[in-house]
């Protein structure tokens, strides 16, 4: 269990972090969502005790991450996957690892072996390394010390689609075991497929959070018909408003349910009705997180 | 070993921290598990052996004494050692291996007093062999030379030589928690070493009120008589407050900022 409350954390003139409180629940994966520079390494930093925060607390379990007496023990953490010794070799990285936190050296291979990283390459310097490795790497000593809770900033980052799918298989089975993980992302998609709860960041600030159902609710429905033109005017008299998303297709704050009532009244054949899941809370990413998006993302693009 | 809230603490706390011993070891570790740390370490070794056959070729018989041999080790030993000292601290920040390092052990200043015990204990190591290097070099080469051996280094004289070579590994370590860069760590000390004191001696040398005060500020100059063998009370009073200045002034604050500042 992660509790942060009203954490703060400024930069001379510029707030990093402003009054953020969430938990992360035990069984249960907690993403970490906002665009880059939003807050999210920041707070990561303070719940690990590497970045003293101006107000508020960031707890472990209940203790304060410095206050634990052989932390990795308890919590596995990765910041940066890069933040590596460029000569050092990844075997070494993990020996190092389990030295200091007192473990035998067998799990240093359970590890390699847990990553897919393969004796040859474990005896390479970090320099030689891709950022998918270096991922792998990280995220087998954040699992080193068997830790209750993982703390992972941008783990996929560099990630191929099969790691990135494996490292899925790997966090969700982790919290079925009743662990606890907070996962950041800058990419909805990413966390949107894992994540149990969503915590939404912003300018320093909370967006939103909840589960991802709570946050789906409001999200509205994706509808696709075979003569669209139709079905928008039929909406629009039914005084539903939508707009076009995608290949004949279009989203309305309307039910799934309304929707289809409209579609039969009228006779249009619907060749797709569902509630608009991943692109309503796309939408929702991009509009709340719109003003720190450094790109203007033009509306409706986001299907 | 409970701070435990209101909540039911939901991390079981392991009562064992993390030794210190087990913090020395792992520091150790790190001095040679890097290609960057092994060589500097084994160019040590090399050059100390140069030095030695330099001195066996260029040398009369009547300097093969152990102390000729210890002196010219000592000089490359004065210059590279240090180096050892700043790597150890600065790379966690130039390697940014500081966001593992003090993940592991959130208390800093374990690791720092970890850092120290292992720099030192690797200095005090490097220095004995050196030592015996020099004595060894001083059999081979009056044998050579056709010579007796003169051991003149006495207890007092080794004793001497270790407390300026752990002076300058203080130095430089004490330097290296304040810069947190190995690149303006390794050239601050090196201008202190060679640049500033010699600034200092020209100026002793214009300036008399400045050569009264010269031995009391500079540690290079404080350890003259150390390196002469011609130590006295007074020495030892300007040894102690120029390591002050040099070592104990630079070494706090760096500790200080070390343990509050942020690691990125």
């Amino acid at each position: 269990m992660i509790t942060v409350e009203g954490l703060s954390k400024r930069y001379g003139g510029f707030v990093a972090v402003d009054d953020v409180s969430f938990t992360a629940k035990p069984g249960q994966v907690t993403g970490f969502l906002g665009p880059n520079g939003a807050g999210k390494s920041t707070t990561m930093r303070i719940i690990a005790g590497l970045t003293p925060q101006d107000r508020g607390t960031a707890t472990v379990g209940g203790h304060r991450f410095a206050d634990l007496p052989n932390p990795s023990r308890q919590v596995g953490v990765l910041l940066d996957a890069s933040a590596q010794h460029a000569g050092r070799t990844g075997r070494e990285v993990l020996t190092i690892g389990a030295l200091t936190m007192g473990l035998p050296m067998s799990r240093v291979e359970e590890m390699l072996a847990l990553v897919s990283l393969t004796g040859s390459e474990s005896k390479r310097r970090i320099r030689n390394y891709s950022l998918g490795m270096r991922q792998r790497l990280g995220i087998a000593h954040a699992l080193l010390g068997d830790p209750q809770v993982l703390i992972l900033d941008e783990p996929a980052n560099g990630l191929d689609p099969a790691g990135i799918h494996w490292m899925r298989g790997l966090l969700r089975e982790y919290a079925n075991r009743g662990g606890t993980v907070l996962l950041s992302s800058h990419l909805l998609h990413e966390v949107e497929v894992i994540a149990d709860e969503l915590i939404v960041i912003g300018h320093g600030k909370i967006q939103a959070q909840g589960t991802k159902s709570e946050l789906l609710q409001t999200a509205g429905t994706f509808v696709r018909a075979l003569e669209p033109d139709l079905l928008v005017s039929a909406l629009s008299q039914a005084g539903v408003h939508a707009t076009p998303s995608g290949d004949r297709g279009m989203r309305t704050d309307a039910s799934p349910e309304e929707v289809g009532k409209v579609a039969a009244a009228a006779g249009i054949v619907l060749v797709e009705l569902r509630a608009a899941e991943g692109a309503g809370l796309e939408e929702m990413f991009l509009q709340l997180t719109s003003d720190t998006q450094r790109e203007n993302v033009p509306q409706g693009a986001s299907a | 070993m409970s701070t435990a809230t209101l909540d039911q603490p939901t991390v079981k706390v392991e009562s064992d921290p993390i030794p210190l011993s087990r913090l020395v070891k792992v520091e150790l570790r790190k001095l040679v598990d890097t290609r960057a740390g092994l060589w500097l370490l084994v160019a040590i070794g090399v050059i100390s052996i140069v030095a030695t056959v330099v001195v066996i070729l260029v040398a009369d018989g009547g300097q093969m004494t152990h102390d000729t041999f210890v002196n010219a080790i000592g000089t490359p030993l004065s210059v590279l050692l240090p180096v050892v000292a700043i790597l150890s601290v600065t790379s966690e920040w130039s390697q940014r291996t500081g966001l593992v390092t003090f993940t592991l052990e959130p208390r800093r200043g374990r690791t720092v007093v970890a850092k120290l015990l292992a720099v030192l204990l690797t200095g005090l190591v490097t220095i004995v062999i050196a030592i015996g290097l020099a004595a060894v070099a001083t059999l081979i080469g009056s044998a050579i030379k056709g010579t007796d051996p003169i051991w003149n280094l006495g207890w007092d004289g080794a004793g001497s030589w270790v407390l300026v070579q752990l002076l300058g590994l203080l130095c430089a370590f004490g330097f290296a928690t304040v810069l947190r860069s190995s690149a303006a760590a390794i050239v601050v000390f090196y201008a202190y070493t060679f640049v500033v004191t010699g600034l200092l001696s020209a100026l002793a040398f214009y300036q008399d009120w400045f050569a009264d005060l010269w031995p009391w500020v500079d540690l290079n100059r404080a350890q003259q008589p150390l390196i002469t063998a011609t130590m006295d009370g007074q020495d030892w009073v300007h040894l102690a407050t120029s390591s002050g200045i040099w070592i104990v002034l630079p070494m706090a604050v760096g500790v200080w900022t070390l343990l509050r500042s942020e690691v990125k």
